[in-house]
């Protein structure tokens, strides 16, 4: 078959769409579409990296931090966000054995996201508007810098993907707690002592007094007890981002009123602490206990049994609920109108516990895989294990930079970007994403055969290489002093920043080489019936036999 | 006296022999868990009881060490009750800094505070080596005191960058040799004009 051919109709006739479920269809095009922002996203990065080794002509000042403003949106709202949501979209209403609340709820998430990010990117794009995710204020609202309808268009399109985000959160509980028509009524109280993982803690403590076990069959399984404590950080986390959207939305329509308000209204270390309380329910709460959920199903998934150790896994997810809630302060640690005792309690020594509850994730993951063995080398046992190395590295980073010591040399450097956040998301992360991508690809497109394998093998490994490379150059660079967000002009930090982008290139790459294998697998025709109207009538999640 | 180029150097040191170690530690894994002739082996909870208390080990280990090995820490802590031999006072507006003199001589193994005021957004307080190596550096945020109080213990010339983001007009915010300690018995080979 030529190659023209496979890429229009596909691997062995491709992904036939007929076939598909409106709950597929639903879970793939929000996947389809996070894929496709995460090239952009990755675009972005390598614009970035490139005028960090030589400043690029086209790219002026109020542009270059335009992109870094939208980067982050563009990744992780517009693709994070949607792989995600569209990967627990079909796998709740999987585990939990029954279907998912509204299909009609779900395609309005996504698309409240795509065009929310759309929004935010032509906000960057068209006006430049450039304050950066942290929004640190007065900046999104310094109307000397930035055009007020730049920013109109930036917060509007946020707003979208919140309000977005919270069409996926209420999609989810209900689904875990509604009673699909035919069956008996399901008591609520079992379902969220078990979605908060309270009957694992209460399973440890009768053990230890002798009693019987609490609950010996959990009314909700480990993974969606993941989903279910991470939606409540992606819940607190919206709220939060709302409430900052709208104060800022008031000063913009005040200035293009005419009535022009007083910055100084709003304390600016007092806003950034209720910022960073929110937008830290991302990086360490949500992402957290979405990973450790995820890599809990992967391990039970590739090898069939149970996890290792389930009462712990389910309590740890509980801890972590308390823990996310109480580490804002270590991105204040270089404040120093912070209270000294929030910097050292909550800072220091609550942020060190994510040391533990992320190593107690890795820890069962590893053991329920190793008690498995011999296992085939999977792409999703590949990807799975590259996820895990990924925290492995970047969590104690991050804990190294939450210390009132480091954080003074390393506050605001490449350490951040690198080492700690980007390996984070692009190995950590994206990793574990793919993994859960390749081990749902039979149910979600009915079984399409992978086009190359080989293609699979070099986007595992050009990422995988890619992504720590890029991280341990830019954390390099940190220690002879880059900062993050700065630009540099006299090749201060040339060497170390070519070989960034070096690996920057192989990173990008291996979404390119990824992107050609799903095309080639489903077929241009394939990936556009895809967002057609489903010929499937069943609430049933794959078609029935 | 350990100064940030120390500091650096052994963190540098330290992780990258933890990032071998880890993904070694993986790379063995890997062959391990495919391997045919592998055999399913279960854990003992008492490994991983071990396990959990090496972590919570390490992670309060880490700020006990830095705390004492790190001398800065101990002074930020404590900067209220201490007398600065000598108050350095900075403000930033409209993406300038705003100094006392073009150049800001400063006494060594001294407390000096540098207390600096922002008059209208969120930017940074950065001293540098000539090597561009951060030497410290701290938030200024407008409306809440930005006091950051600093002994040197060697000889150099400094530079002074902003160390946060204050929009694209911020983006230049740098100011060459504009600190200079004098007095110390050693000289900071990082920051020596015309060295490296």
């Amino acid at each position: 078959m030529s190659f023209l051919n496979t890429l229009i109709n596909g691997n062995e006739g491709g992904l036939k769409t007929d076939g598909l479920t409106p709950t597929q269809k639903v879970t793939l095009r929000a996947v389809i579409v996070g894929i496709l922002y995460y090239g952009l996203s990755a675009l972005e990065g390598m614009m970035m990296r490139a005028h960090a080794i030589s400043p690029l002509p086209m790219l002026d000042d109020s542009h270059y931090f335009s992109v870094m403003t939208v980067h982050p949106i563009v990744g992780i709202f517009g693709s994070t966000y949607l792989v995600v949501f569209g990967a627990f979209t079909f796998l709740v209403p999987y585990l939990m054995k029954k279907p998912l609340y509204s299909i009609k709820l779900a395609n309005a998430t996504w698309m409240l996201i795509a065009v929310g990010v759309l929004m935010s990117w032509l906000g960057g794009f068209i006006f430049h508007y450039a304050p950066l995710y942290t929004l640190y204020w007065p900046l999104p609202v310094d109307f000397s810098q930035f055009d007020a309808v730049g920013g109109l268009v930036f917060i509007l399109g946020i707003a979208l993907i919140m309000i977005g985000t919270l069409g996926f959160i209420y999609n989810i509980f209900a689904t875990v707690f509604y009673t699909e028509e035919g069956h008996e009524k399901r008591p609520m109280k079992p379902l969220i002592i078990s979605g908060l993982g309270i009957d694992g803690m209460l399973n440890i403590i009768y053990k230890l007094s002798g009693r019987e076990p609490y609950s010996k069959e959990p009314a909700v399984s480990l993974p969606v007890v993941a989903i279910f404590r991470g939606t409540i950080d992606t819940f607190l986390d919206a709220l939060v981002i709302l409430t900052c959207g709208v104060l800022i939305l008031v000063y913009i329509v005040g200035d293009l009123s005419g009535a022009t308000m007083d910055y100084t209204s709003v304390n600016a270390l007092l806003y950034k602490n209720f910022f960073w309380w929110g937008l830290d329910l991302i990086a360490d709460g949500l992402v957290l206990i979405y990973i450790a959920g995820s890599w809990y199903l992967l391990a039970m998934l590739i090898t069939g049994k149970k996890l290792f150790m389930q009462n712990i896994a389910r309590a740890a997810l509980l801890l972590e609920l308390i823990v996310s809630w109480a580490v804002w302060s270590h991105h204040l640690l270089a404040d120093q109108g912070q209270n000294n005792m929030m910097k050292l309690i909550s800072g220091e020594m609550v942020t060190a516990f994510e040391l533990v509850t992320q190593g107690i994730a890795i820890f069962i993951t590893l053991v329920t895989l190793w008690s498995a063995r011999p296992l085939k080398m999977s792409n999703e046992l590949k990807f799975l294990l590259g996820g895990i190395l990924g925290f492995m590295l970047a969590v104690p980073a991050g804990i190294i930079q939450a210390d009132m010591g480091l954080n003074r040399i390393l506050h605001n450097t490449q350490w951040v970007a690198g080492p700690h956040f980007h390996v984070a998301l692009l190995v950590g992360l994206t990793m574990t994403l793919y993994s859960a991508v390749y081990i749902l690809w039979p149910t979600l497109t009915n079984g399409v055969k992978l086009y190359s394998q080989k293609m699979a093998n070099y986007h595992f490994w050009a990422h995988l290489v890619g992504g720590i490379g890029m991280g341990a150059f830019m954390g390099m660079a940190a220690m002879d002093g880059a900062l993050r967000r700065t630009l540099y002009f006299d090749g201060e930090y040339q060497t170390y920043m070519i070989l960034a982008g070096i690996c920057g290139l192989l990173l990008l790459s291996a979404w390119v080489v990824f992107l050609l294998n799903i095309l080639m697998s489903v077929g241009v025709k394939g990936l556009i019936g895809v967002f057609t109207k489903s010929k499937l009538t069943t609430k049933a999640l794959v078609p029935e036999a | 006296m350990t100064d940030s180029v120390d500091v650096l150097q052994m963190l540098k040191l330290v992780y990258t022999l933890y990032t071998v170690a880890v993904i070694s530690l993986m790379g063995w894994f890997a062959l391990g868990v495919a391997n045919p002739k592998g055999k399913p082996r279960l854990v003992k909870a008492p490994t991983f009881y071990t396990y959990v208390g090496v972590l919570i080990t390490v992670g309060v280990a880490i700020h006990i060490v830095t705390f004492n090995k790190i001398p800065w820490v101990e002074i930020d802590f404590k900067r209220d009750s201490i007398q600065p031999a000598q108050v350095v006072n900075i403000a930033i507006e409209k993406h300038e800094f705003i100094l006392p003199s073009p150049k800001i001589e400063l006494q060594c193994n001294e407390y000096i505070l540098f207390d600096v005021v922002s008059k209208d957004l969120t930017y940074g307080f950065g001293i540098f080596r000539q090597n561009n190596s951060m030497v410290t550096q701290m938030q200024v945020l407008p409306g809440s005191r930005n006091d950051l109080m600093w002994k040197f213990h060697k000889n150099g010339l400094y530079h002074l960058r902003s160390t946060e983001y204050s929009g694209p007009k911020g983006a230049h915010m740098y100011v060459k040799d504009v600190f200079e300690v004098s007095g110390c018995d050693e000289d900071d080979k990082h920051s020596q004009k015309g060295g490296n």
